[in-house]
């Protein structure tokens, strides 16, 4: 309470008093912000865009150019020809399946651990070194194990993108509920709350922002989860990483690039839409909202 | 009447060997408005925890009644997820309450402390001064018998301060309860209370012990009374010497 002691509030008579300005509306325009919001995106966009024609045309020998085939050649042979396309979207299909199911168990598994870690510290101190050492151990040496051990399906492709997804839920997790400002301990303490109505009215609210950033970084990871799982096991129905894998030995460079921007955009559309949900979630209440 | 709240021989060493308070003992009866004023690390703010309970004390006794506790912190302790009816609404939630007589409750506190209107907003579009309205108004919910103030007003500025400090007093009257008030304000101390007492550095014990003469209601204008300028003299003479 101490951060705006200026914004004390402005005294009338009969004691009404004026609400302080909140942060967000900073004097900026609507016109303004909508330019930079969407202005910079743009502008970065078309330099992109330059520079890959610039690799394609100018800079690779044209018996090269195979390796970096220009935009419009990637649209036109990746999502123009129906037969392609339709290969690309099943790929595409398969592989939100796959990582939507693994962030959903995820998110189960790893506030679930988060959870049972912040209510005792030897558990904590008993668990916590396994879920980094899950995090930092070398995945693609365990995928074709998953894959002996579970099968080349669906299965298997879950179980790769839950390990790649399931670290940042329960390290952001854990801290949020560890974070609780002390004041509030001691008065939920001070009208003797037990441990449930502390983690359910005072924990879990505070931990909120600190999930949804481990929403936000697990969403963007289980589409990697889900595409690094499917390109190692090359086997049962393809997803965007059989897709990338075949068309890369296959030299079609084009359907290849066209699979790898399919998987960036869902990569993007998990990250927006999580990030979206959790600023709903916390978003009237939260500092760093906007 | 035997005191609401009252420490005999209280006394608190920490863990680690530091001492903080030193055969502390006095009583606060209801309709008493007592406060401590201190040099900062004195453990003031340690015996009010160890009033409600937060610290055992190493030594000596205290009795007090805690389910009619009230305990104000030094921060407003709002919880920022939740609107101002809400927050006020928090402590009869723990109690167990039903949802009718918390709103009520809510409501009586709120108008108490003059956020009618600002029952929706959230902490953060609050200034300093209105959340810890909101934060007294969530103890006035339980109407304790026995108020404790933790420097409630130490983070904000004068004039809000003498602002609150004439409300405070107002539902001091209003709700009869047992004050104790911690501060390093003198000026602070003398307006709101009958009784001040000065507690030493540390280890905290006291060594000063000023009865307020003023009647209640108390008129702002009181801080400038050639009476209460002497009185404040004297507190302040007695705090330099417990600096000492």
């Amino acid at each position: 309470m101490s951060t705006d002691v200026h914004q004390s509030p402005v005294i009338l008579t009969g004691g009404a008093m004026a609400v302080p300005r909140s942060p967000g509306g900073r004097g900026m325009g609507q016109r303004d912000s909508t330019l930079l919001r969407f202005g910079g995106p743009i502008a970065v966009f078309a330099v992109f865009i330059g520079i890959w024609y610039l690799f394609a045309y100018v800079i690779l020998a044209p018996q090269r150019r195979f390796l970096v085939p220009p935009p419009h050649k990637v649209i036109s042979v990746a999502y123009l020809n129906w037969n392609n396309l339709h290969a690309l979207l099943d790929g595409l299909l398969l592989s939100t399946r796959v990582s939507l199911t693994g962030l959903g168990i995820a998110i189960v598994i790893g506030m679930t651990m988060a959870v049972v870690m912040s209510q005792a510290r030897w558990v904590e101190a008993a668990t916590y070194p396994y879920a980094v050492a899950l995090q930092t151990v070398p995945i693609l040496a365990l995928v074709p194990l998953i894959g002996f051990w579970f099968g080349f399906n669906f299965r298997s492709r879950v179980i790769v993108c839950v390990i790649i997804a399931l670290f940042p839920i329960i390290a952001n997790t854990l801290f949020g509920l560890k974070s609780v400002d002390k004041g509030h301990h001691d008065l939920f303490s001070l009208h003797g709350a037990s441990r449930w109505t502390r983690l359910r009215k005072l924990q879990f609210p505070a931990a909120l922002p600190s999930i949804v950033t481990g929403l936000r970084i697990s969403a963007g990871l289980s589409v990697i989860g889900a595409i690094v799982g499917d390109f190692f096991f090359r086997q049962g129905e393809a997803g965007l990483g059989v897709l990338i894998y075949n068309y890369n030995s296959r030299i079609q460079s084009e359907q290849m690039y066209g699979a790898m921007i399919l998987a960036m955009l869902l990569g993007l559309a998990m990250f927006w839409i999580f990030g979206f949900v959790g600023n709903r979630i916390i978003g009237s209440w939260h500092e760093s909202a906007r | 009447m035997s005191p609401a709240l009252s420490f005999d021989r209280v006394a608190m060493t920490f863990p680690d060997g530091t001492e903080a308070l030193q055969e502390v003992s006095f009583g606060v009866s209801a309709g008493e408005f007592t406060t401590v004023v201190g040099p900062s690390g004195c453990g003031k703010s340690t015996l009010l925890r160890i009033a409600s309970g937060l610290t055992t004390a190493s030594a000596g006794v205290v009795s007090v009644d805690r389910n009619q506790l009230g305990y104000v912190f030094q921060d407003a302790t709002l919880l920022p997820w939740r609107t101002v009816q809400d927050n006020v609404e928090l402590l009869a939630e723990l109690h167990g309450l039903a949802s009718g007589d918390r709103q009520r409750l809510a409501n009586e506190a709120i108008d108490l402390v003059g956020l009618r209107g600002f029952e929706k907003h959230y902490p953060k579009s609050l200034s300093g001064g209105m959340r810890m309205r909101a934060s007294l108004a969530r103890s006035l919910t339980l109407k304790p018998a026995v108020f404790l103030f933790d420097e409630p007003f130490g983070a904000v500025d004068e004039i809000t301060r003498e602002r609150l400090n004439d409300e405070l007093l107002r539902l001091f009257v209003h709700e009869g309860f047992a004050g104790l008030f911690i501060t390093h304000s003198i000026y602070e101390a003398v307006f709101l209370s009958t009784r001040v007492l000065v507690m030493s550095a540390r280890p905290g014990h006291i060594v000063g012990d000023f009865p307020v003469p003023f009647p209640y209601p108390r008129q702002p204008e009181l801080r400038f009374a050639p009476e209460f300028a002497e009185l404040t003299g004297a507190v302040s003479a007695a705090l330099r010497g417990a600096h000492a």
